[in-house]
């Protein structure tokens, strides 16, 4: 079996250099969008699905796990969030904690259960966990079914930022990112993310070693469902609502989609795939379900041909890991 | 009482779809590595194909011969799109099979809701299968009566075809050692590729049976499949009665939920795979992935 990314560049202080100085000539375009005149909200969505695009490429990138059924972090994080700020009247920084919190009680059920089967069967059980929560989600009161909770309250931040104002409520989601961001590259550059990619590329040695690998899986899945909370609860925030799509197996395709465009097991490619996923959608919104088309189409040209994703080419040509 | 019955009737109506579905998935999962999440989507073009062989002014092909001209259609289609895309995924990770043929699932069912939107649209039962027969106990439409006894039918035939006779000896040769099987000089891409046909034409027959009941539309499989991944990984695809006593039980168990507890009859086939992975991770058949 070969293994997802053939590129497995050692880590060196030089790898860890370029990757910091990519990070902060990202962090600074991202800081100067407001003063372009590029639409806000457009960004401010694309951030909050790179960081769930992230989010999942630290369990399949670096853990070999394919989860078919992210989006169910997602949109739980966007409901519990929803929920507090819209019923319990929260500010938002609790908002987003109780989000977070969802998302994580969920991942420590779902990681517990999904966990035990590898490989091809880890897939279609998250894929099936996620829709058997679509099918509770649908018919649980507090999600108001089909219409979502919309109308959320945007309120301030710490009782000082006020986000309604789209230029406060783009830097805050931003900063969020960013943390996310770089708690994974913290992460992936860990001895623990040393572990997960030795587990990822021979398990039965990793095994050998002396490894639990099954614990070091169930905490990257944990990691990986939190943080992909957290995308959910700021995106509450930019969408101001929490429906029933966000759960839907649809989203978790896309995710995968997006993290395939940019590149599998590489630090900036969910970024870069995000980007493009959500730009392509702006753009042929008029085009109705050849949408659905354009991106099934991607996914087999991806599969066939361009394995490594934007980023994953780039890094190869250069011989750098990014 | 009648109520039960006719619940019992619809779970094992959904319970042969689920069989013929996890039957075909399991047999190219054995022979390709591939989990085809592409199969809802056959399935639903085999309920299209049907539909257009009736529709068309000038074919109006009725239901018996659709039900062997749309697997048919649909196996070739399948074929082409194991010789032209999944046949460059050998020696690839499992996954990019999943993502692949997941691509193709969206491919198909966009293009279909582009022309046909996402309502339903009827299709007649052919009238020797109309009307239905008082059973004393329940009142049985004769064609629900027909699905479930030839899905059966379908079901042991191909068990037959797999377990019993010499062809099926190749395929169960050719999935434990590919590279010895072909020293012996059997042609083994080519049985590959017929193998995905049969499995996407077991997909495709479902589809057509289940035209007259459920109507057809173009996302027909697309939640359909995902049941289907469920049963799938409670009933482990090691054996293909496996596949198809788990397709079965789980319909009737279903149609018992709808019963009793109706709210739980979307949800009850995940809860039984969270159950079933608690207590034996590896499912009811047993073999480890």
């Amino acid at each position: 079996m070969t293994a997802l990314t053939d590129d497995t560049l050692p880590v060196t202080p030089r790898a860890i250099r370029d990757e910091m100085i990519v990070f902060v000539v990202m962090a600074l375009l991202l800081a100067s969008v407001p003063f372009t005149g590029v639409y806000p909200f457009f960004v401010m969505q694309a951030l909050c699905f790179a960081l769930l695009a992230c989010a999942f490429n630290l369990l399949i990138g670096y853990g070999g796990l394919l989860s078919f059924g992210h989006a169910m972090f997602l949109g739980t994080a966007g409901y519990c969030s929803a929920h507090a700020l819209k019923v319990w009247a929260l500010p938002p920084e609790l908002g987003i904690l109780v989000g977070i919190a969802g998302a994580f009680v969920l991942s420590l059920i779902t990681g517990y259960i999904s966990i035990r089967r590898q490989g091809i069967y880890f897939s279609m059980i998250t894929l099936a966990l996620s829709q058997l929560l679509y099918f509770i989600y649908l018919q649980a009161p507090f999600t108001h079914g089909e219409d979502g909770i919309q109308g959320i309250p945007q309120g301030h931040m710490f009782g000082v930022f006020d986000l309604s104002k789209p230029t406060v409520l783009y830097y805050v989601v931003l900063v969020g990112f960013l943390a996310g961001f770089l708690l994974i590259f913290r992460i992936i550059n860990s001895p623990f993310g040393e572990v997960l990619k030795a587990i990822r590329e021979n398990e039965p040695r990793a095994i050998s070693l002396g490894y639990r690998t099954d614990q070091y899986k169930f905490l990257a899945f944990v990691l990986s469902g939190t943080l992909a909370g957290f995308a959910g609860s700021l995106k509450v925030f930019v969408a101001q609502n929490a429906s029933l799509t966000d759960v839907h197996w649809s989203m978790s395709g896309e995710v995968v989609l997006m993290t395939l465009v940019g590149g599998l097991g590489t630090v900036f490619g969910p970024v870069v795939g995000a980007f493009v996923i959500i730009a392509m959608q702006q753009y042929l919104a008029g085009f109705g379900q050849w949408v659905t088309v354009i991106q099934g189409s991607i996914f087999v040209i991806c599969v066939l041909t361009f394995r490594r994703g934007v980023i994953g080419e780039i890094a190869h040509y250069f011989r750098r890991s990014l | 009482m009648q109520a039960l019955y006719a619940q019992l009737l619809v779970g094992l109506i959904n319970g042969s779809f689920y069989a013929l579905l996890s039957l075909g998935l399991a047999v190219i999962f054995g022979m390709l590595n591939i989990i085809n999440f592409a199969h809802g989507a056959l399935y639903m073009m085999g309920a299209f194909v049907a539909y257009f062989l009736l529709n068309n002014d000038y074919l109006s092909i009725g239901y018996w011969p659709a039900l062997i001209v749309a697997p048919i259609v649909v196996g070739i289609f399948g074929m082409i799109l194991e010789r032209t895309m999944l046949q460059w995924l050998t020696g690839l990770d499992h996954l990019y099979g999943l993502l692949l043929t997941f691509g193709i699932a969206l491919i198909v069912q966009g293009v279909f809701q582009n022309y046909f939107g996402s309502s339903g649209m009827p299709y007649a039962i052919p009238d020797q299968l109309k009307g239905g027969m008082n059973l004393g106990f329940m009142f049985l439409p004769i064609y629900r009566g027909w699905v479930v006894i030839f899905s059966l039918v379908v079901c042991i035939a191909t068990w037959f075809l797999i377990e019993k006779t010499r062809l099926g000896a190749y395929l169960r040769a050719a999935t434990e050692n590919p590279t010895l099987v072909r020293a012996f000089g059997v042609n083994v891409p080519r049985m590959i590729t017929l193998t995905y046909g049969l499995g996407v034409g077991l997909a495709a027959l479902a589809g057509v049976l289940s035209a007259p009941i459920n109507q057809v539309r173009p996302l027909m499989g697309a939640d359909l499949i995902i049941v289907v991944f469920a049963v799938v990984v409670i009933g482990g695809m090691g054996s293909i009665m496996g596949s198809i006593i788990t397709g079965f039980a789980l319909g009737v168990i279903e149609g018992l939920t709808k019963y009793f507890y109706p709210e739980a009859s979307n949800t009850v086939v995940f809860v039984l795979m969270v159950l079933v992975l608690l207590v034996k991770p590896t499912g009811l058949t047993g073999k480890a992935a």
